[in-house]
């Protein structure tokens, strides 16, 4: 799992694709996902690590968690 | 060490475009708080979907009303519209406010007895009441509103029978420049017909006529309109002086002036484009002060406001069943609430706020209800935080009608509590049971074994 090249991403979660010229705003969390990613997490570790840092159930993680990787994946941010 | 709390992640495309010039704020501030009562609080003790109704925001409300027009016009005389919430607590809090009773239908004018409120003080609108109605309401010297000839007739017949004289009033439809134009109930102005229903009511002898009514319309957003109906009451009443020779007691305007809800396919919010008090008052004082009636004995002016005196004083409290995508993409969040218990949200966008903070980012959401109908749609969009499965929302606005035309279809109907004006919370409608709703079913002996 990686972040595509011509992805963007500042402090604040502004995401910008220079391929297609789409901008987006992330929340806190998406944006923490994402830089996890570019640090070349795989998608355990990072689970892991948010069940560490936040009050979340499992359950309630993996949801969120699986939907917001298909997004990504459905925009052509990771691949 | 404490954990963060967590939000769902969520990621939105911006679109670039023209900027809204009115710079609508995105609804997202939390109300964790009702009249200084825990959000959270009511939702452990009673659960969602659950009612709740501010008693100070209602009595604040008719203080407001009662100001508005008292400082304008000498006689002044609400009267609660129980279908617009006949709770029996909501209608108590009126009446110790002073306000009478305007009623429908029998069940209504029954509930109002049992209110506590004296026969005199009971408004009988509407088209359908029965003989036996009319005899008690006659009885009762409550204030009859006619509203057509069948009606007249049936009353012109049983006060002979009892040998009194009802108290009448007929009702008045009219053109006041709005659309579409009411015109079932009642007689009408302009073709004639409201004076020849007072004709035949005088030439009766047998009843005693007292005032004149017209509901013009409902959710009224001009109060332009009321200056309309209002002179055209005050020239019928001169006419009726001129021929008769005496005053009419009284001018009942009906109800009708818009909540601060708004409504769907509006381009502002109801709280910016709906008159005020003041202007709806302005505008009625005027036309009867302004009018040819005589100064010295104006008529006493009644007003039916039901809506704008209620609606803001309710909330409807509500959980997160489930999150899902639609086959476009766009997200859905279903609630335990719907339309058969908010019945308005066919009408109105009603201002919904999560019940705890969030990050600020928000995502463009279907709201939809719990029932397996398609129709269970509360928004087809809105702005919400990343909510999440059990996660709660606060529905602004929702005293008026929901809790009248809500209806037991799937699910059954939540409680109703009470937030007094010292803070305490009262249950004053349980919610149902399935035995509530059997209790009135029966099973043929033939059906008994399956």
């Amino acid at each position: 799992m990686k972040v595509n090249k011509n992805i963007a991403v500042s402090e604040s979660g502004f995401l910008f694709d220079s391929m297609s010229g789409d901008s987006y705003s992330l929340n806190p969390i998406a944006a923490e996902i994402l830089r996890l990613i570019r640090d070349t997490k795989n998608p355990e570790e990072i689970k892991q690590e948010l069940l560490e840092k936040y009050d979340v159930s499992q359950s309630a993680l993996d949801k969120s968690f699986d939907e917001y990787l298909f997004t990504l994946k459905k925009l052509n941010i990771i691949k | 060490m404490n954990k963060l709390p967590f939000e769902r992640p969520i990621i939105k495309k911006l679109n670039t475009g023209i900027s809204n010039k009115f710079g609508l704020r995105t609804e997202l501030e939390p109300i964790s708080n009702i009249d200084r009562v825990p959000v959270s609080g009511l939702i452990k003790d009673f659960g969602t979907p659950l009612f709740v109704i501010s008693e100070s925001t209602i009595r604040n409300t008719i203080h407001e009303a009662k100001r508005a027009f008292e400082t304008r016009y000498p006689k002044v005389q609400f009267a609660w519209s129980y279908k617009t919430n006949y709770l029996d607590a909501v209608c108590r809090i009126f009446h110790q406010e002073g306000s009478w009773a305007e009623v429908v239908s029998r069940y209504e004018y029954d509930k109002a007895l049992s209110n506590g409120v004296s026969g005199e003080k009971i408004i009988f609108n509407g088209p359908d009441k029965s003989e036996d109605d009319l005899v008690t309401a006659s009885n009762n010297g409550s204030l009859i509103h006619i509203d057509h000839f069948d009606e007249l007739y049936t009353l012109i017949e049983i006060s002979g029978k009892l040998k009194k004289r009802p108290k009448v009033a007929i009702r008045v439809n009219m053109d006041t420049g709005i659309f579409p134009q009411w015109d079932r109930f009642g007689f009408n102005y302009e073709n004639g017909e409201a004076m020849e229903a007072i004709n035949k009511i005088m030439n009766s002898k047998k009843l005693e006529f007292v005032g004149l009514h017209a509901h013009i319309g409902t959710f009224m957003l001009s109060a332009g309109a009321y200056e309309v109906e209002a002179s055209k009451l005050a020239k019928l009443a001169f006419e009726f002086k001129k021929k008769y020779g005496s005053n009419i007691d009284y001018i009942d305007i009906g109800g009708g002036f818009a909540s601060r809800n708004t409504l769907k396919g509006a381009y502002q919010t109801g709280q910016d484009t709906a008159p005020s008090f003041d202007d709806y008052a302005e505008a009625i004082t005027n036309a009867l002060i302004n009018s040819q009636l005589d100064t010295d004995d104006m008529p006493l002016l009644i007003l039916e406001t039901g809506r704008a005196l209620i609606d803001e004083a309710g909330y409807l409290l509500g959980t997160v069943i489930a999150n899902k995508k639609l086959s476009d993409g766009r997200r859905s969040t279903i609630v335990n609430f719907g339309v058969n218990i908010l019945f308005t949200a066919f009408w109105y966008e009603h201002r919904i706020n999560p019940e705890k903070e969030y990050s600020g980012h928000n995502e463009t959401t279907a709201l939809y209800g719990p029932l397996c109908m398609n129709i269970d749609q509360i928004r087809d969009s809105i702005q919400l935080p990343p909510l999440k499965k059990d996660d709660n929302l606060v529905v602004s606005c929702v005293g008026a009608y929901n809790m009248t035309q809500w209806m037991q279809f799937i699910t059954l109907r939540p409680s109703i509590v009470l937030i007094d004006t010292e803070g305490e919370v009262h249950i004053i409608r349980n919610k149902e049971s399935n035995k509530d709703i059997t209790a009135l079913e029966y099973v043929p002996n033939h059906l008994d074994k399956i």
